[in-house]
């Protein structure tokens, strides 16, 4: 669990459930987290099709490191709870609830999955979950979604239903979003799980998305939810460490492995004391330097 | 018997047709002799004509061979109007010997082949309902699939001995001064059809365009034409190449595209003065739009573009990346229009270009090639020629040719639909494996195990894992599964010569 709260999920490629060619090649762009979409993405004619589909893909295709995702049709649909049962059944990490607004949802969820982990022999807590806020509503219960369950591994914002929800659209600069997309922040760092930021659908305003990504980085987003394969790699672009900060940060795990030689408890560095966020925060730029190839085996820093 | 890449070559097909088996992908140094035309000397007073019927009557007789370029390609107009009146006039026995054959000649082919006026063919390739009727027997004889290069190795040894050559151009003089850069209906450069010119015992001009004499440049000069025949239209402008060229959305191919320069670049190749071929395929174009930037972040320069150019190449032409673009033909309206403007875009002839029985071609001096690939074996051999039905439906082109260079990139996804396309045998072996040097798909690549130095250079880059090809193999049949063997009858369908004449392989009649 501890693993699955600290992986990188700087992109969560949104894969159509319901096409297979899209699906068998979900795995070769290195998305930190794919997500196959039950959901909107699927007319009502092709729920079941869509649903056995994503089954066998999960079942059969490798899909590499990625962290597979699945959202689920809504509580208030007839395919909600076959979803679930397909899914744990196909042992998905992570199962995905569209339009949450409160803790119930979340708790009603989880029961069904514990269910059907039962049912299927499957070691009841292995599904996590996830919960994408698409309401005014949700927002405004982001915390208590977000500590709804030891399964939550992050909350999501939907903008699409939530700017329809808050009677406008949405905007190039983005504003209409800003307290939504910093309450749910607040509320995944609260609860020690991580924050996802909205799509961005136009894939002609590559300026556009660069702007958004970047900005939802600034604020702190673990990442970002994307309908194209063509922009994982511009997330991680955005998400790319600095030379100056690989560097600093090799400096602090040094220093640990340092302390931890002299059985020292005070870490420091160039006479400094280093603190607890400094290690945190180099240790996830090391993981993200890693990701992003900047970095060889033995973490030394690779000029380009 | 069985060449050398395991193909079991029928031993009467070899000894009828006098064919050794392939053995190697070195030429070596043999001594060549070349054969020349007879011709009837004239002061050229009498070359115009105004009817394409009165000299295919005085030119042609049965049992000839004839032959066409393909440059017009999709909008050829030229193939169809000689065809017709060929068959009108129920000639017989004809072999036909074009540079290609596009599928704008596929009905009337299948229409001579069933009237008995063409009963032999040699062309890079065939697609669509030709090569369907040939996979089915239609032919009496095998086709005889040969590369741009081989086919000039043939034209001037000898083995394909053209009687009549029927040449559509878009402008010429009324001597037979004509380019193919110039007119309503230019296509750039006339790199195949030259061959042709050169050695074809009779050579029609067919053009819609006659020019104030004399005409220059001059590709095909008036020493070799015998007629220049007036039509209305040549081709269709329209359908002559592909339009503006669209850089590829796919995701997956611009992947592939990405992984290809990837490998260039850490190769030891990519150093100032390097030469590189990119061909027309999906994600060629997105290999030079990626190659581009990797030219100008490292400050390195190339010194030749070789092969079918497209206009992202004349891009780097005229931006100073490329110093020449060695023209062989032109896939695309920018490519075409540019070459009588840009003097480093050179006219090159199939000889120049590709041929291995010459005092040197520049696939000799190519650095980098990036083909594709129906299908590859785990032996690297390539299959560009026959579909997973067993099908003929592809060309050679320059593949052979150009898989000669220091390092042949081979791009292809790991299973098209639900084909695989890296497979334990390939239907039909056209390429040798030994001149195949890295495999780039879209899950990572395979290195040529013979390639000790790029295991070494390419292993460790980042983002670009390294399989074997067996692995590949693996993954692409975990997705798709094994497909039933398939059937073919004991017939032999068409014969796939190497570049040097022997044979890689043959295709023989599918079973339905």
């Amino acid at each position: 669990m501890k693993d699955q709260k600290e992986r990188l999920r700087r992109t969560m490629m949104f894969v159509p459930g319901n096409n297979p060619a899209m699906v068998k090649d979900a795995g070769i762009f290195g998305a930190d987290s794919i997500m196959f979409d039950l959901e909107d993405a699927v007319s009502m004619s092709e729920k079941d099709a869509a649903r056995y589909l994503i089954y066998e893909a999960l079942k059969t295709i490798d899909y590499g490191n990625s962290e597979l995702v699945v959202r689920i049709n809504g509580l208030d649909t007839p395919y909600y709870k076959s979803d679930i049962k397909a899914m744990v059944k196909a042992g998905v990490d992570v199962i995905r609830l569209p339009k949450v607004e409160s803790a119930a949802m979340m708790e009603e969820l989880e029961k069904l999955v514990a269910q059907a982990e039962e049912e299927f022999g499957i070691e009841v807590g292995t599904t996590n979950l996830m919960a994408a806020i698409e309401s005014a509503k949700g927002v405004i219960n982001a915390y208590e979604i977000a500590i709804s369950s030891k399964r939550m591994i992050g909350i999501a914002l939907s903008a699409e239903d939530y700017t329809t929800d808050m009677k406008t659209h949405r905007y190039p600069d983005g504003q209409e979003l800003l307290y939504a997309r910093n309450v749910i922040l607040h509320a995944a760092r609260a609860a020690g799980i991580a924050a996802f930021d909205t799509v961005f659908t136009n894939m002609d305003d590559e300026e556009g998305f660069y702007r958004e990504t970047e900005l939802i980085h600034q604020l702190g987003f673990d990442g970002k939810s994307l309908v194209n394969p063509r922009q994982v790699e511009m997330v991680n672009k955005v998400y790319e460490p600095t030379k100056k900060e690989i560097l600093n940060a090799q400096g602090v795990i040094a220093a640990i492995a340092e302390a931890k030689r002299k059985g020292s408890g005070v870490i420091s560095m160039n006479g400094q004391m280093v603190d607890r966020p400094v290690v945190l925060r180099a240790e996830r730029v090391m993981r993200l330097a890693t990701a992003a190839n900047l970095v060889d085996e033995e973490g030394n820093y690779i000029e380009k | 018997m069985k060449n050398n890449v395991n193909r079991e070559i029928p031993d009467e097909i070899l000894k009828e047709k006098n064919y050794e088996v392939y053995t190697t992908d070195n030429f070596g140094t043999p001594l060549i002799q070349k054969v020349a035309p007879k011709l009837r000397a004239t002061t050229g007073e009498e070359k115009v004509v105004d009817s394409l019927e009165d000299v295919v009557l005085k030119t042609v007789e049965d049992g000839m061979t004839v032959s066409f370029h393909h440059h017009f390609r999709e909008g050829d107009y030229v193939f169809n109007k000689v065809m017709r009146i060929i068959i009108d006039h129920g000639f017989k026995n004809l072999t036909l010997a074009p540079s290609s054959l596009t599928n704008v000649m596929n009905d009337i082919v299948v229409e001579a082949i069933e009237k008995g006026v063409v009963t032999n063919i040699t062309s890079s390739g065939m697609r669509g309902s030709l090569g369907d009727a040939v996979s089915h027997g239609a032919l009496k004889n095998p086709v005889i699939f040969r590369s741009h290069g081989n086919r000039a190795r043939a034209i001037e040894t000898g083995a394909i001995k053209i009687d009549v050559a029927f040449l559509g151009v878009p402008n010429s003089d009324a001597m037979g001064n004509a380019n193919g850069m110039d007119g309503a209906t230019a296509f750039g450069s006339l790199g195949y059809a030259l061959m042709d010119a050169q050695y074809a015992q009779t050579v029609v001009l067919v053009t819609d365009n006659i020019k104030p004499y004399p005409n220059t440049p001059a590709s095909i000069k008036q020493t070799q034409v015998d007629y220049v025949v007036k039509v209305d239209a040549v081709g269709n402008p329209d359908k002559i190449g592909s339009g503006a060229t669209r850089f590829t959305k796919d995701p997956k191919e611009l992947k592939i595209a990405k992984t290809v320069n990837e490998v260039i670049t850490h190769s030891e190749y990519f150093k100032d003065g390097f030469s590189f071929q990119t061909g027309s395929g999906g994600a060629a174009l997105a290999v030079t739009r990626f190659l581009r930037q990797s030219m100008i972040d490292n400050q390195i320069k190339a010194s030749f573009a070789l092969g079918g150019i497209t206009k992202p190449t004349i891009d780097l032409l005229e931006e100073g990346l490329v110093d020449k673009v060695m023209d062989v033909q032109d896939f695309d309206k920018g490519a075409a229009e540019s070459m009588h403007q840009n003097k480093s875009q050179q006219e090159i002839d199939a000889s120049w270009y590709a041929d291995p029985a010459n005092k040197g071609a520049m696939v000799d001096a190519l650095d980098v090639v990036i083909l594709s690939a129906l299908e590859i074996d785990t032996k690297f051999n390539v299959n560009v020629m026959s579909g997973s039905d067993g099908v003929i439906r592809g060309a050679i082109g320059g593949h052979q040719d150009a898989a000669t260079a220091k390092l042949t990139i081979i791009s292809a996804p790991l299973v098209r639909g639900r084909i695989a396309t890296i497979v334990p045998d390939v239907t039909t072996a056209v390429t040798p494996g030994d001149s195949i040097d890295v495999l780039v798909t879209e899950v990572g690549i395979a290195i040529n195990p013979k390639r000790k130095d790029l295991l070494e250079s390419l292993s460790k880059v980042p983002g670009v894992p390294v399989y074997t090809i067996e692995e590949l193999q693996q993954m692409a049949q975990e997705k798709v599964g094994t497909p039933k063997p398939l059937e073919f009858n004991d017939r032999v369908v068409a014969l796939i010569e190497y570049r040097d004449g022997s044979l890689i392989d043959v295709i023989k009649e599918v079973k339905d």
